[in-house]
């Protein structure tokens, strides 16, 4: 095991990897308070809130940490662009990200919104692209990437299952107009490309009515 | 209503026609908006005469007019392709399933879609050099893939998988004499060296992601989300897939996951040669001696890795008594000839 550090510091492997491996635990109660800032969008409860029209605020309560701390990286950064949320994330030092990050990867998921009011037909064609894809169009499932019941699969792809339609909306419109480009290789970008805005709003509202936690 | 058309069109410069099986799920339109699909995201057209079909779905399912328990038959196959960790432990002793390898539910070109073993067998096959029927296809699939043991013949899982295929190849003729379409995964031309130094640096670059640096994948809750490439819970050294060719057309042809024909050949070669560097369970076929083995089963064998020394330490590879997670070695089904010597030839 000794030589992998090496071997991937030699390939220049992408930074997000060796950050990983250097990560130390985040303090939720630390993180608490440094989220004070955090929630009149996030909400006390990290639940976030789909809004109608506007601007979604993504639940984060039981997202994976290291994913929650690379999103604040990244608007840092500005390798992930949004007008609202760039302020809030400069004012986190690197600790206080990964203390912001375990406080919400610890809370209870609550359920997600947005969802309701779609048709049958709708939510069918939904749950095809989430659990089946649609091949004739190469849209791979979502769940071939966001895991078992697209709960999400370690720290870089997330739960996606009980997300708020509005979000899953913007984001999946982000990537398709090249807005929102932080995931690694492009893996969402090459999909959000060819999904229809029909089926964007199907898997968004299908997603939004799912449950984030197994029940 | 099973009809054939020529499939026309102007693809660069050149003109092609190859034939398309129109059947009751796919109109003429729908062919042409699919090769058109494919060819906007780098897969070739149809050479001339090559037969393409667009299986079924699992929605045309629902609404085809066959026998409510045949229908019944086809999704337990579907679910078992899908799914076929639900026989772990039992037929299955790897991380796999049949859709790991088989993109889009064993549909797609270009991803060995399993149609044509419905069409093309019984027929003889090089790899046990006897003429097999589509369950005993089926069977080698888990003798070495999934580094297990298959499901009884005429089982009632055998029978589900074997309709499942034979679904998917609604309208095609039995026997085609034409070529297929995608068939297998076409291995992009062989470059003169393959570099197992640039195969590593690739893997992690391309590939790590979701398939782990150590080439486990990546399950969540038991379920595989990303297969392991190589390692315990990897197919064994029998599979198809450890044959550097076969590797390189998978990779060519689907992956990164949604983003097909986007390495270049050298690229895909190179991850490939990489891949099949590191250890795997045992070949099933295993005599008691690695050189023996790759010797005797050298047609497969001489595409593949197994009993050649590591390009990356140099240590001989498949010399071991591994099988992985499966607590033997040989399955019923492998090493059973069949002969008809009694008949004429």
């Amino acid at each position: 095991m000794k030589k992998t550090p090496i071997t991937l510091a030699a390939i220049g492997l992408a930074t997000y990897a060796s950050f990983a491996l250097s990560e130390p635990e985040g303090d939720p109660e630390k993180g608490a308070s440094a989220a004070a800032v955090c929630t009149a969008c996030h909400q006390a409860d990290g639940s976030g809130k789909h809004v109608e029209g506007g601007e979604s605020w993504p639940r984060l309560a039981g997202l994976n940490a290291e994913y929650i701390a690379k999103q604040l990286h990244d608007f840092k950064k500005g390798n992930r662009q949004n007008a609202s949320m760039m302020p809030f994330a400069n004012m986190l030092s690197d600790q206080q990200i990964i203390d912001v990050a375990a406080y919400y990867a610890q809370m209870e998921p609550t359920a997600g919104q947005g969802g309701d009011n779609a048709s049958e037909d709708v939510l069918k064609r939904g749950q095809q692209i989430a659990e089946r894809g649609d091949w004739s169009q190469y849209i791979v499932s979502c769940k071939s990437c966001h895991g078992p019941d697209n709960r999400g699969a370690g720290a870089v792809f997330p739960g996606i299952s009980g997300q708020h339609a509005g979000y899953i909306k913007a984001q999946l419109n982000a990537w398709k107009e090249g807005t929102r480009s932080n995931d690694p290789q492009n893996l969402m970008g090459t999909i959000a490309e060819r999904i229809s805005d029909e089926d964007i709003h199907a898997v968004a509202v299908w997603l939004a009515n799912q449950s984030p936690v197994a029940e | 209503m099973i009809r054939k058309l020529m499939y026309a069109a102007v693809s660069a410069t050149v003109m092609f026609t190859a034939s398309a099986t129109a059947n009751d799920y796919a109109s003429d339109a729908e062919i042409r908006k699919y090769i058109d699909t494919l060819t906007e995201l780098g897969f070739p057209p149809p050479e001339k005469d090559q037969l393409v079909h667009i299986p079924p779905t699992m929605e045309d399912l629902e609404t085809a007019d066959i026998h409510p328990k045949l229908k019944q038959t086809i999704r337990r196959g579907y679910d078992l392709f899908t799914n076929t960790q639900q026989l772990r432990g039992e037929n299955v002793f790897n991380n796999m399933n049949c859709s790991s390898c088989h993109l889009g539910e064993g549909r797609m070109p270009f991803s060995a879609p399993i149609w044509p073993a419905a069409v093309t067998l019984p027929n003889y096959r090089g790899k046990n050099d006897h003429v097999n029927s589509l369950e005993e296809r089926i069977a080698g699939c888990f003798a070495y893939s999934m580094n297990g043991t298959p499901p009884e013949y005429g089982s009632d899982d055998m029978l589900a998988l074997a309709a499942y295929h034979q679904w998917l190849a609604s309208g095609v003729e039995m026997y085609p004499k034409q070529g297929i379409y995608g068939r297998g995964f076409p291995a992009p031309e062989r470059p003169e060296e393959l570099s197992y130094a640039n195969g590593e640096k690739l893997y992690q670059q391309e590939c790590s992601v979701c398939h782990a640096e150590d080439g486990s994948g990546q399950r969540v809750d038991d379920k595989t989300v990303y297969p392991a490439l190589w390692g315990d819970m990897s197919n064994n050294w029998g599979a198809g897939m450890v044959r550097v060719f076969t590797a390189a057309g998978f990779i060519k042809n689907n992956m990164p996951l949604g983003q097909p024909r986007s390495l270049t050949d050298q690229e895909a070669w190179d991850i490939a040669y990489y891949m099949d560097n590191q250890e795997r369970p045992q070949d099933p076929r295993f005599t008691g001696d690695v050189k023996e083995t790759a010797e005797r089963f050298d047609n497969f064998h001489q595409h593949s890795m197994y009993g050649k020394n590591s390009a990356d330490d140099g240590e001989l590879l498949g010399d071991h008594e591994n099988t992985g997670g499966k607590p033997f070695l040989k399955p019923f089904n492998v090493g059973v000839p069949r002969n008809f010597e009694a008949n004429p030839e």
